[in-house]
């Protein structure tokens, strides 16, 4: 078979068997993000204690990109304070806006890193970007509506 | 004729000569064109020829376009090249004398009456908006009806919506039947009294579906409305005569119809123009203008604010005789052979779902799937690594897509143009098993 591009084994896994996509019991944060361009819809949960991501999953429909690149986030940060999945979610977007990463980098973003490849794909950006969006979006949101500490 | 017209009038003598072996098209041309294992038209396209290996099958979205129209374009700028209209030098008379050759080929093409009333612009969605914007208020009281029906694209939905909401008018939907057919009884149910306004896609760009215009118009001016057909995709796919068909207003993009971007025609009745104010004004549109007042040029001026493009307008027409060369009964039967052939190596594939009628007669030049349980954008990209390029997603008809109820609210779509043959869709069906294998397997 020819090169299947972006489509590549661990991506195709993470669609098919997702282990992160459920319901949450016991959220302390909920986001949605959409795509209208799309039709992509994901809804995503966090446990945080203590600034600890202790559980992440997603619910909601979408490409095969949009739904491996939500398991492989939430694989990513769990266990991860919200500060270093903030970093994450920067790190992804800033590689899918075709900035080249350190091998440290790699390894922090795990098999996500293997999405790069979509930067050459403008249609396919958004795709991608959805659950790494809405994690940033939602901890941004979180962090400046959380009361003013002293350092 | 005189010396300063010459290069205009030798374009549309060659044109024409064209146009005559054309219209001698016999049964056996029709038949030849219709053996979709050749491919005599491929040659004539620059971007195929540069692309040997591409199966586009996206001329829904844009067309490709022919030599002779690429041709045309340069040879306006090299050869014809000065601001139309005003100038009082021989290269600015012939430019003028090159728009209204090509505005009269346009309106021999659709069968308009009066070349006058052809409008230039920019496409088919401004040409919409012309009529949404210009027209519709002169019309719309508050409490009348606008019809369309649910098959729109967003460019015949969106002005419509505007021009309701301003008027304090009621949009209208006409629904089809489960194949894509507007019926009677929705005709019935829905134009009456209060519609003052039909407007309706001629061929639907995501079913391909022919909508019943005739009948359409004839209901819509029994109860003393206006008919306004978008024919942004039946223009290039099967024959359009404004007259034959009785409406209104015709609007049309020239760049599916292998024509340049950028370039739109609205065609209006003489009366119904000559009564309109303007959409936009400025330069060129004018007769007489002081420091309070101004008054309009005649039409098709009054509808052609600022400088035109001229080598766009020009290269219109040559795609014009291009098509015209061919034979739209030659492209209508060859795209007929392509899409029941597409359909019928589609229909062999238990996983994918085709949408519209079943009978692909109905459909022209447009096959919309979609690929069970995986979403069309990966779809697309899949087909894509195998140089098949086809359109995924909402194709600008939202509402169509949510009354459809298809998963996502998207879907894939094929379009074949003429230019395509059995080898454009064999590379799509060996995508497509390719999609699934990779989704579930061997």
């Amino acid at each position: 078979m020819a090169n299947s591009g972006i489509y590549t084994t661990a991506l195709m896994d993470h669609n098919a068997h997702p282990d992160y996509k459920y319901e949450m019991d016991g959220a302390t944060h909920t986001h949605e993000g959409i795509n209208p361009s799309c039709g992509d819809e994901l809804t995503l949960s966090l446990r945080v204690e203590d600034g600890v991501i202790e559980e992440a999953a997603f619910t909601g429909h979408g490409c095969a990109v949009s739904q491996a690149s939500a398991d492989m986030m939430a694989d990513v940060i769990t266990g991860e304070t919200v500060e270093e999945a903030l970093r994450l979610s920067q790190l992804f977007i800033d590689m899918i806006k075709g900035k080249e990463l350190t091998e440290q980098d790699k390894i922090d973003l795990d098999e996500a890193a293997q999405l790069q490849d979509i930067s050459h794909m403008p249609a396919r950006v958004k795709c991608a970007e959805l659950a790494w969006r809405t994690l940033d979006g939602m901890l941004r949101e979180n962090a400046d509506a959380a009361p003013a500490t002293t350092e | 004729m005189t010396e300063t017209t010459n290069t205009a009038a030798s374009a549309c003598a060659i044109a024409d000569a064209a146009h005559a072996a054309a219209t001698s098209a016999t049964a056996p041309d029709i038949v030849c064109a219709a053996n979709i294992a050749e491919n005599p038209y491929k040659r004539d396209f620059p971007l195929l020829a540069n692309h040997p290996d591409l199966a586009f099958l996206d001329s829904a979205a844009t067309a490709q376009r022919p030599k002779t129209v690429l041709d045309a374009q340069r040879r306006f700028y090299e050869e014809m090249n000065a601001n139309a209209l005003r100038g009082l030098y021989r290269l600015s008379v012939e430019a003028t004398e090159a728009i209204d050759v090509a505005r009269n080929r346009v309106a021999r093409f659709i069968g308009a009456p009066k070349a006058q009333d052809v409008v230039m612009c920019r496409n088919a969605s401004e040409a919409l908006n012309i009529v949404a914007k210009a027209f519709a208020p002169t019309v719309l009281e508050p409490g009348d009806e606008v019809c369309i029906t649910i098959m729109e694209h967003h460019s015949n939905l969106i002005p419509w919506q505007q021009a309701c909401r301003a008027a304090g008018a009621k949009l209208v939907y006409l629904y089809p039947d489960e194949n894509g057919i507007i019926t009677p009884e929705e005709m019935d149910a829905k134009i009456g009294p209060k519609t003052k306004i039909l407007s309706c896609v001629h061929v639907s760009n995501v079913l391909g579906i022919e909508n019943p215009v005739k009948e359409l118009g004839r209901r819509v001016h029994e109860q003393g409305g206006y008919f306004v057909v978008d024919g942004a995709q039946s223009v290039p796919h099967v024959k359009v005569d404004v007259t034959e068909i009785g409406c209104d207003f015709l609007a049309f993009s020239a760049h599916k119809l292998f024509g340049p971007f950028g370039m739109g025609v609205l065609w209006g009745k003489d009366e119904l123009l000559n009564a309109m104010p303007p959409f936009l004004t400025g330069g060129e549109m004018i007769d007489n203008v002081t420091e309070q007042d101004a008054t309009w040029a005649p039409v098709p001026e009054k509808f052609e604010a600022g400088t035109q493009d001229a080598a766009g307008i020009y290269a219109t027409a040559a795609a014009v005789a291009y098509v015209e060369s061919v034979g739209i009964d030659v492209i209508e039967a060859r795209e007929k052979a392509l899409v029941a052939y597409c359909m019928e190596e589609l229909g062999k594939l238990d996983f994918v779902t085709i949408i519209g009628h079943p009978d692909a007669n109905m459909h022209h030049g447009v096959v919309s799937f979609n690929v069970n349980g995986i979403h069309p954008h990966d779809v697309a990209s899949i087909l894509d690594m195998d140089q098949v390029a086809i359109r995924a997603g909402h194709h600008c008809a939202q509402p169509l897509l949510t009354w459809l109820g298809v998963e996502n609210l998207a879907c894939c779509r094929a379009s074949l143009a003429f230019y395509n043959d059995k080898g454009d869709v064999d590379k799509l069906v060996a995508g497509l098993n390719r999609v699934w294998s990779m989704f579930h397997g061997e």
